[in-house]
């Protein structure tokens, strides 16, 4: 599970039938287009690599492999182990309208076939995707169907293939693709079990991680009672907030929609608080928090305070300047790099017990 | 860093506390001076939910003509928005986008009305909103024309600027003629909608074109200066709630010392822009008497839309709420929120709900938000005071204001 600090590049492989809808969905979820503007896009010749930074040394290499027959046949065949070796993750996007659908079977059976033969580690995810074109009534049981079809085609991976139905139109797109990502991340637990100390110091409800250019989440913590909130659909949901109002901000500052990011956001109400601050490089933290001044006050302080051991999870092997002048402590959290490499215990109990520390800083608020 | 917060707002408090006066004495001031005429009395009735009328009816010619007059036969007391027009101009579509909240996709399906469609909106002010099929002709004697405008807030007339419109102004320029006798005070506004599908260019010419006609023809009919507005609106963008937004301001007889109280506020606080938005159909009801640009108005809308959806997510009926026993400090009742951007030199978003239907949205400049929270908090209470007192009959919906001890 501790990976240690070496930057992980996974290959994410996004494979569909041509017109699927893969670089529609790579648009939206990483280059901040809004999705009406998807048609705007042209067909993807041979492959389009793409690297995204996320939290806790995970480097995303994404290829988005154009879905053409031609494109197809050349990858199975000449570019055979290039294109299908050493795969974290292969995401399939079916078309639920596709006239095809046997076809389209018999294609993904054999670039499963190709990927068992290359990465037989390798993770599967189909999405089926274009939902919005069915009825609503129809969604379920044509979604159940085209599973268990699929499956059956799915050779070695016939256990662990996991299935999503998305839509660019609303935010199942971020269900499918938080579920991806969670996959993807390397220290997950740990970075788990930082925020759930955080959690229980500044008595939040519930915490959320969240990468801040897809705005997908990466992890959450919920507490108490707010596991029974209705909406269970909310990370999604607050993720499609999110990037709607970054658009916005974008569009009508004439912002770059990468870089209008806020500080900070704080909604007050009297039956809530929350806030969205900046936890590490790229990444944001949104708190939940019972309404009262004095738990904001201590909340807000502590996340500060707490910046610099998040940061040090999303360090990569060589010390990038850049990255620690980003935050105020970053001397103070070379010295603490330093003495863990002393007492190097290491995994969990070392997080946990350096965990508290600039969290103490802050105790007094806490009451 | 919370002592340095008070320590920054204790002295500029008591300074902008002299404001508060100021500003205070200000809406007293206004607040009576404006609601002298009848017509703006009746309205205040319809602000302030009042069961019957308590105010004699009064001699002066209203002009306003938001609802019943004084002395009209029985109506229910709602000032009544027409929308009229050719068929197939997009009536019934905006309508939907600006009440319903129906995605603007999702009105091609929407079937042709064949009968007046009424529909009543609650909100700070209750208002009809009236859909007219377009083939009717009103003036056909077995139409009751008094029954239909004669309550009349404002008639919204659109034309759609996609499609021939010679004969929609012919037969707007007809209904305003027919009206200017019998009822000449009612605002008409024109919508040449569906711009969206028309090149910059063409959008203007067409627009300019449109004005002149209905001007010019007017006018050999001898109607010089006829109260008629024109605005360029789509459902695709935020053009048509703006547009809707300054119909519903003309309805409103506060809107001067709205805007007064917007503008005392904006510069005591360094505020480039404060709108006063109506949560529900997100039109703003006054702004500061700045220049207005609609990429500032688009800003806030949004903004309320990531606020209410939040609102919604964490806003759920926990249980065993209620019995809060070691809550010390509970926040506001009313919401609030502020988003500060991070890049330096743009603008930070601060909103404050003001009561159950209003909610102040204001777009700031440079200035650190985190030493000026404070004050900016004090002096929307004061705000949110003096809108007490232009609409005092709201005051027993809204929890009492907490604002600080000065």
């Amino acid at each position: 599970m501790n990976t240690g600090k070496r930057q992980k590049q996974r290959k994410v492989l996004l494979m569909g039938k041509s017109g699927a809808g893969k670089s529609s969905m790579r648009s939206i979820v990483f280059s901040n287009y809004v999705a009406k503007d998807v048609r705007r896009l042209g067909a993807t010749i041979d492959v389009e690599h793409s690297n995204i930074k996320f939290m806790g040394n995970l480097m995303l290499n994404l290829w988005d492999c154009g879905g053409q027959d031609g494109f197809v046949e050349n990858y199975l065949t000449h570019q055979r182990n290039h294109v299908f070796g050493s795969v974290a993750v292969l995401i399939f996007v079916f078309d639920i309208e596709s006239r095809e659908f046997q076809a389209d079977v018999v294609s993904y059976s054999n670039i499963i076939r190709a990927l068992e033969e290359c990465s037989p580690g390798a993770k599967v995810f189909c999405l089926i995707h274009k939902m919005d074109l069915v009825q609503a009534r129809l969604r379920g049981p044509l979604f159940d169907e085209r599973v268990e079809y699929i499956r059956a085609a799915s050779e070695g991976f016939r256990e662990s293939v996991e299935f999503f139905a998305t839509s660019i139109w609303d935010q199942s797109l971020y269900k499918a693709w938080t579920q991806i990502i969670y996959f993807l991340i390397p220290n997950a637990a740990t970075i788990e079990n930082l925020l759930q100390q955080l959690a229980e110091v500044i008595d939040a409800r519930e915490l959320i991680l969240y990468e801040r250019t897809t705005c997908l989440m990466v992890t959450h913590v919920t507490r108490g009672l707010e596991s029974k909130n209705p909406f269970t659909d909310r990370f999604e949901r607050i993720s499609s907030i999110l990037k709607t109002h970054k658009q916005s901000m974008a569009k009508h500052t004439g912002i770059p929609a990468g870089s209008a990011n806020f500080a900070e956001m704080q909604i007050k109400t009297g039956r809530f608080m929350f806030f969205i601050t900046r936890l590490t490089e790229n990444t944001n933290l949104a708190a939940s928090i019972p309404p009262s001044e004095q738990v904001f006050n201590a909340a807000r302080v502590n996340i500060r305070l707490v910046r610099p051991k998040f940061a040090e999870l999303d360090i990569a092997s060589k010390p990038r300047p850049g990255i620690q002048q980003a935050f105020a402590h970053s001397a103070e959290s070379e010295r603490e790099r330093e003495r863990q490499r002393d007492s190097s215990v290491g995994g969990e109990v070392e997080y946990r017990g350096k965990g508290k520390e600039p969290v103490g800083m802050g105790e007094g608020f806490g009451g | 860093m919370a002592s340095s917060h008070f320590q920054a707002s204790a002295p500029s408090q008591r300074s902008h506390h002299d404001d508060s006066h100021l500003e205070r004495s200000e809406a007293s001031q206004a607040g009576p001076a404006r609601l002298q005429p009848g017509a703006q009395l009746t309205l205040m009735r319809y602000l302030q939910d009042l069961p019957d009328a308590d105010v004699p009816p009064s001699p002066v010619p209203p002009r306003y003509h938001t609802g019943r007059l004084p002395n009209s036969k029985a109506g229910d007391g709602k000032p009544r928005l027409l929308l009229m027009g050719q068929r197939r101009s997009g009536k019934s579509s905006i309508s939907s986008v600006v009440f319903h909240k129906l995605p603007p996709s999702e009105t091609l399906y929407l079937e042709t009305t064949t009968r007046i469609k009424k529909e009543s909106m609650h909100s700070f002010m209750d208002f009809q909103v009236w859909d007219f099929p377009g083939h009717l002709d009103y003036f056909d004697p077995a139409f009751d024309v008094d029954n239909i405008f004669d309550e009349i807030g404002a008639l919204i007339w659109v034309i759609d600027a996609q499609d021939e419109y010679l004969e929609a102004i012919m037969r707007l320029n007809t209904t305003i003629l027919n009206l200017q006798h019998s009822y000449p005070n009612i605002n008409v506004e024109v919508f040449v909608h569906k711009v969206d599908g028309l090149s910059e260019d063409y959008k203007s010419d067409t627009f300019r074109d449109i004005i002149q006609r209905v001007q010019d023809e007017l006018s050999d009919h001898g109607y010089e200066n006829a109260p008629v507005s024109f605005y360029q609106t789509s459902i695709y963008d935020h053009s048509i709630f703006e547009a809707f937004s300054k119909v519903i301001q003309k309805l409103i007889p506060q809107l001067p010392t709205l805007e007064a109280l917007l503008n005392s506020l904006c510069s005591t606080c360094h505020i480039e822009k404060a709108y006063l938005f109506d949560i529900m159909s997100k039109i703003y009801i006054a702004t500061d008497t700045s220049p207005t640009d609609i990429g500032s108005y688009e800003v806030c809308s949004d903004y309320i839309d990531v606020v209410i959806d939040v609102g919604e997510i964490y806003g759920w009926d926990r249980p065993g709420e209620n019995g809060h026993s070691e809550k010390v400090e509970t926040g506001n009742n009313d919401a609030e929120s502020l988003i500060t951007m991070e890049r330096k030199g743009n603008n930070f978003l601060y909103l404050r709900e003001i009561n159950k239907y209003l909610a102040l949205i204001c777009l700031m400049g440079d200035d650190s938000p985190s030493e000026k929270k404070a004050l900016i908090d004090y002096n929307v209470g004061v705000f949110q005071d003096a809108l007490k007192q232009v609409f005092p009959r709201t005051e027993k919906e809204i929890p009492p204001l907490q604002s600080p001890s000065a």
